[in-house]
């Protein structure tokens, strides 16, 4: 079953690379932040934002709306750009990241950004508070609730203990409302996941949690949102989609090096991203050359 | 004598005086709140019967979530729910929450601004016999400095009723502390409660020569020292700082400046306790002698509550000795 068609496909793909373009400009300005996994989810936030998600950015408070919570903050600048780009805020605001007062905190702080689910930045707590949002939905409308909880994790944060505390819950609950997706990006800040803490057999550990594990490529709209809609079909347990992301993606350059986690583009360096991205790789002649 | 206004327990000098252990209070205003408001929900880390929580979750099961052994869990579900517009209590013994889960505490609940209610039983060293792994005698430092929360610390099942009631009204992130032991009652249902709001319970004939602060349990023991010391022609008057976060400064300081000295009574260490926040504030406005009474930076032990009080220095002979010093430093 074709999930999309192709001019859907070709409109998302256009609108996540206005967003990577975004993340670069707002990571150059900023000076400091982290640019590989923001750019390695680009594509995931997209097919959320524009495809998946029942939200209105107009009404953010909208009581009907699903949830979505970002656990590993520290990629906020995909969080941010996506927002502004379906219409939350001003995409000129983008440039404020990280700057004193503005709503766009280094870390997400719902204070500040009240549009956001939660606050996040330190590792392993968000699918715990998914967790709990699905519950809360269960005592108010039911197992029929047709709300779905979406919990972004890193996979570096599965290091924490507080991550399968909550996995272990939602299996226990048989949260079928509860949607997990994975950046499966193999890095974090002190290198290849493998070597700092192995996580595999990843699928067998989530299915050994009572998760229904889909895996996929996270660079392709068709089968993240066939994922979604399989997840969503599924009764009595939660989903974890383990998507596949090459961090980086979209800039040659940054593509799948650790070194990229934590560090944002210099000026020059910024301006091959961006050159890279409107031509999307050279297959287009860009206005700027 | 006793504070009329206070309308206190009558017998609270005698030997027949009532036993209730403080946490049955938080368990059986928890169902109270539960029935007043749908939006209550529980969480426990596998000790429901322990925290006195099981009384909700056999009248609410549909409102009540066993997390197991997992408080990092524990807080983070339950930011979850509040983010949802429920109304979480969650239960552990204070060395589990906020003891373990701090960070969690912080960031999700806290950070966030969550209308989450931490209950963290089992304070201080009178849980005896399991030993100093599970006495928290740290557990007011760590809340009173992260931003939003309320920290409470009843002295009486009756007085952690009122809390527990008055936690679930109050909008916003609330640590309620309690102890396990059979507890004198010192109040009544009459005795007034208010979240943020010292009460003097015990008052001399004359100006006081000295005041005691006191909070939790260990408020029996503080009223006991005050009744010998007046006998002796010592005036004392006596605060129950049931909150600790938001402090009563108007009331701290007004005692300050009748006695001139002052003693702090807490089953918790010294330091960054309640003490600590008395003296913060009064170095700032009204500095005068104060002593401490309370844990000398070491870590609890086995033994029965009555050992480890005398042991620790926190019985009503300790406090005395403590109203002793701080006269002597007093000009």
């Amino acid at each position: 079953m074709v999930a999309l068609t192709d001019s859907q496909v070709t409109e998302l793909e256009i609108t996540a690379n206005k967003i990577r373009q975004s993340i670069i400009g707002m990571l150059l300005e900023a000076g400091s932040g982290h640019t590989a996994g923001s750019l390695g989810m680009a594509d995931i936030f997209t097919a959320l934002y524009f495809h998946i998600l029942r939200h209105d950015p107009n009404n953010p408070q909208w009581e009907e709306r699903d949830r979505l919570v970002l656990s590993n903050g520290h990629i906020c600048p995909v969080l941010y750009a996506t927002m502004a780009h379906s219409g939350y805020f001003s995409v000129k605001e983008l440039k404020t990241l990280r700057k004193f007062g503005s709503h766009l905190q280094g870390h997400p702080h719902r204070e500040f950004l009240p549009f956001l689910e939660t606050s996040s930045g330190p590792l392993g707590s968000g699918l715990s508070q998914a967790v709990g949002m699905t519950l809360a939905d269960r005592i108010d409308n039911g197992r029929s609730s047709g709300r779905f909880i979406y919990c972004l994790m890193s996979d570096g944060e599965l290091n924490a203990g507080n991550s399968w505390e909550g996995a272990m819950l939602g299996g226990k609950e048989k949260l079928q409302n509860l949607i997990a997706i994975v950046d499966r990006n193999n890095i974090q800040i002190d290198g290849f996941t493998e070597d700092v803490m192995p996580l595999e057999s990843l699928k067998a550990k989530w299915e050994a949690f009572n998760w229904h594990v889909l895996e996929i490529d996270g660079h392709n709209f068709e089968e993240i949102i066939r994922a979604v809609n399989q997840a969503k079909a599924i009764f009595e347990k939660p989903s974890v989609i383990i998507a596949h992301t090459i961090p980086g993606k979209g800039v040659a350059e940054f593509e799948r090096k650790y070194e990229w986690h934590g560090k944002p583009p210099a000026p020059k360096e910024a301006q091959m991203a961006l050159n890279e991205l409107r031509t999307l790789g050279g297959k287009i002649q860009s206005e700027h050359q | 004598m006793l504070n009329p206004d206070a309308k206190l327990n009558p017998k609270i000098f005698d030997n027949d005086v009532e036993m209730i252990p403080i946490r049955q209070g938080y368990g059986e205003g928890l169902l109270e709140a539960g029935e007043r408001d749908e939006r209550i929900v529980a969480l426990c880390a596998d000790l429901t019967e322990s925290t006195r929580t099981q009384l909700f979750a056999e009248k609410f099961p549909n409102r009540f979530v066993e997390i197991g052994v997992a408080e990092q869990n524990l807080a983070t579900v339950a930011s979850g729910m509040a983010a949802m517009g429920k109304i979480p209590f969650i239960a552990s013994y204070a060395m589990f929450s906020p003891g373990r889960n701090w960070e969690q505490i912080r960031t999700t609940i806290c950070y966030n601004d969550r209308n989450v209610k931490i209950i963290g039983s089992h304070a201080g060293v009178s849980v005896g016999p399991d030993g100093g792994t599970h006495q928290a005698i740290e557990d007011i430092a760590i809340t009173r400095v992260i931003p939003n929360i309320i920290v409470l610390s009843p002295c009486d099942a009756i007085e952690a009723r009122k809390a527990t009631i008055a936690a679930a009204e109050h909008e916003g992130p609330v640590y309620l502390r309690l102890t396990r032991e059979e507890t004198s009652v010192i109040t009544t249902e009459k005795t007034p409660f208010e979240i943020g709001k010292a009460q003097t319970l015990f008052s001399s004939e004359y100006n006081a020569d000295v005041g005691i602060i006191a909070t939790g349990a260990l408020l029996h023991s503080a009223l006991k020292a005050a009744a010998e010391l007046d006998k002796k022609g010592i005036a004392v008057k006596v605060l129950n700082l049931s909150t600790i976060k938001p402090l009563d400064e108007d009331q701290i300081i007004l005692l300050a400046q009748e006695a001139g000295a002052i003693v702090t009574v807490e089953e918790h260490q010294i330091y960054g306790g309640m003490g600590s926040a008395i003296s913060e504030c009064l170095s700032k406005y009204f500095p005068v002698p104060i002593e401490f009474v309370g844990v000398d930076d070491m870590f609890g032990q086995s033994g029965s509550p009555t050992e480890l009080l005398k042991h620790y220095k926190m019985d009503t002979p300790s406090i005395i000795e403590a109203v002793t010093r701080v006269l002597k430093r007093k000009h």
